[in-house]
């Protein structure tokens, strides 16, 4: 589903990302651990190219993009790349001046050209798996962070990519309001979605997770699945994240 | 004696008002919306060239920018309605004042416009990239509608002050509220007292729009706490 090869990034004279080589196969969770700054979440945004690669090849669904060899990508190939992920971000951004339904129906209509009513209806059903149907006129303020993440998350889901991104989706909230989020994402990984997640919640990646990677200093340290990575890590370094981990 | 002068003022102000009130809402008015609706175009292209990361068009930006804050509206004004003819480009005096106050509007407002489009958050930016929108899409649909929302007050603001600005225009010879005040006192010798209703019937048009700004505020406020 996902694959990357060789991944660079540099911002300036900084490298971000040292040769990243990562697979991720359909219906598969994969979860992303490692310190501020080891780039984990570069990684994850030079998925869907929020961050443009300095080298490397990334492909997604049936797209396949290679950079830093001459002929960049054209706008129109980031676009086309990008339909096929869906994003989550940690500070949630919904579109502040549209309802909940909007935020949903947004990508619905504007990108994929569906008609008002059918976006409606995919919308409401979204909003109802994720359990905020009843709030399908309220605008973002009116929401709890949890309740606007799973907005955010039923938005991405509106677009049916190929597979989704979440970075930290649920840091900037409280235990409880991130249980209620873990849920949706829990539930979505059961049901075969392609995730690709970045998180501290050890949790969540020992329920769900198929594959967890640990990034450090731009390198791709560990891979494997989340009893190896957590219970038996091959580098001290991994070692001395997890027991720093109180989760 | 007294009471004598104050039966006249009365008259004369009344004879007046309907005549003044006429050329503002005939003039004046016409005048301040073609201009402030032509500049905010002008104003948004202006902003977007500003911020588009395209040097040339950057500096071409600056430059229009720079020129027109830099000089006095009046100076403006005569150049475009007394000077151009001289370089055989003859344009008239009410499309003349359309065009000087435009370019004044436009790069006035697309500084205000600037400030808002760069005021909406990163996060909106990539959360409409990250459904697959294209970056005119993501101005459209996304950040113009917030900017709109931050930029109301700064350009009531504008528009207020083109409203009062279109006075220059009776310096280039056209006859709008200002003018047809002059007029007045020029016949009546009552430069005090047909000012002040000339300026009183400023404050009634801005005071009304003042009370559009509100509703605007309003209206493209509702998804924000209060």
């Amino acid at each position: 589903m996902i694959t990357i090869k060789n991944l660079y990034k540099s911002f300036g004279e900084s490298e971000i990302l040292k040769g990243i080589d990562l697979e991720v196969k359909k219906g598969e969770t994969t979860v992303i651990i490692g310190p501020s700054g080891s780039g984990k979440t570069t990684l994850l945004r030079c998925i869907n190219l929020l961050e443009i690669p300095t080298r490397g090849t990334i492909h997604v669904g049936q797209k396949t993009l290679t950079f830093g060899e001459g002929s960049d990508p054209t706008q129109r190939d980031i676009i086309e790349l990008r339909k096929n992920t869906g994003m989550v971000f940690q500070g949630f951004h919904l579109f502040p001046h549209m309802t909940t339904l909007d935020n949903v129906m947004e990508g619905q209509v504007t990108v994929l050209k569906r008609s008002k009513e059918e976006a409606r209806e995919k919308g409401l059903g979204l909003l109802e798996k994720v359990g905020l149907k009843e709030k399908s006129s309220a605008y973002p303020y009116q929401l709890s962070g949890g309740q606007q993440q799973r907005v955010a998350i039923a938005r991405a889901m509106a677009m049916e990519p190929a597979v989704l991104l979440f970075d930290e989706p649920t840091s900037a909230l409280d235990p409880e309001l991130a249980a209620e989020v873990l849920k949706v994402m829990k539930d979505l990984a059961h049901e075969g979605m392609t995730m690709v997640v970045v998180t501290h919640k050890m949790s969540f990646a020992q329920d769900v997770a198929h594959q967890a990677i640990f990034v450090d200093g731009g390198i791709l340290l560990e891979k494997g699945s989340p009893t190896q990575v957590f219970k038996n890590p091959r580098h001290e370094r991994t070692k001395l994240f997890l027991s720093m981990l109180d989760d | 004696m007294l009471d004598d002068r104050a039966v006249r003022i009365i008259e004369i102000l009344k004879d007046s008002f309907i005549p003044l009130l006429q050329a503002g809402l005939v003039f004046t008015v016409p005048l301040a919306l073609v201009s402030f609706v032509l500049g905010l175009g002008l104003a948004l292209l202006t902003a977007l060239a500003r911020i588009s990361g395209i040097k040339v068009l950057e500096a071409i930006a600056r430059f229009y920018v720079w020129i027109v804050r830099g000089t006095p509206l009046m100076v403006q004004l005569f150049i475009i309605f007394y000077g151009l003819p001289k370089a055989g480009i003859i344009i008239d005096a009410w499309p003349a004042a359309v065009i000087g106050f435009t370019l004044n509007v436009g790069a006035y407002a697309s500084e205000t416009i600037r400030a808002a489009i760069q005021s909406i958050p990163r996060g909106q930016w990539e959360a409409a990239y990250s459904v697959g929108m294209s970056y005119p899409q993501v101005l459209r649909r996304i950040v113009l509608p917030q900017a709109a929302r931050v930029s109301v007050p700064p350009l009531a603001n504008s528009f207020i002050s083109l409203v009062k600005d279109t006075s220059l225009a009776a310096s280039i010879t056209l006859t709008e509220m200002f003018q047809i005040g002059q007029r007045i006192t020029a016949a009546t010798y009552e430069p005090l007292w047909v000012y002040i209703e000339v300026a009183f019937i400023y404050l009634m048009i801005c005071t009304v729009l003042s009370r559009l700004q509100n509703y605007l505020e309003i209206r493209l406020g509702k998804y924000v706490i209060k």
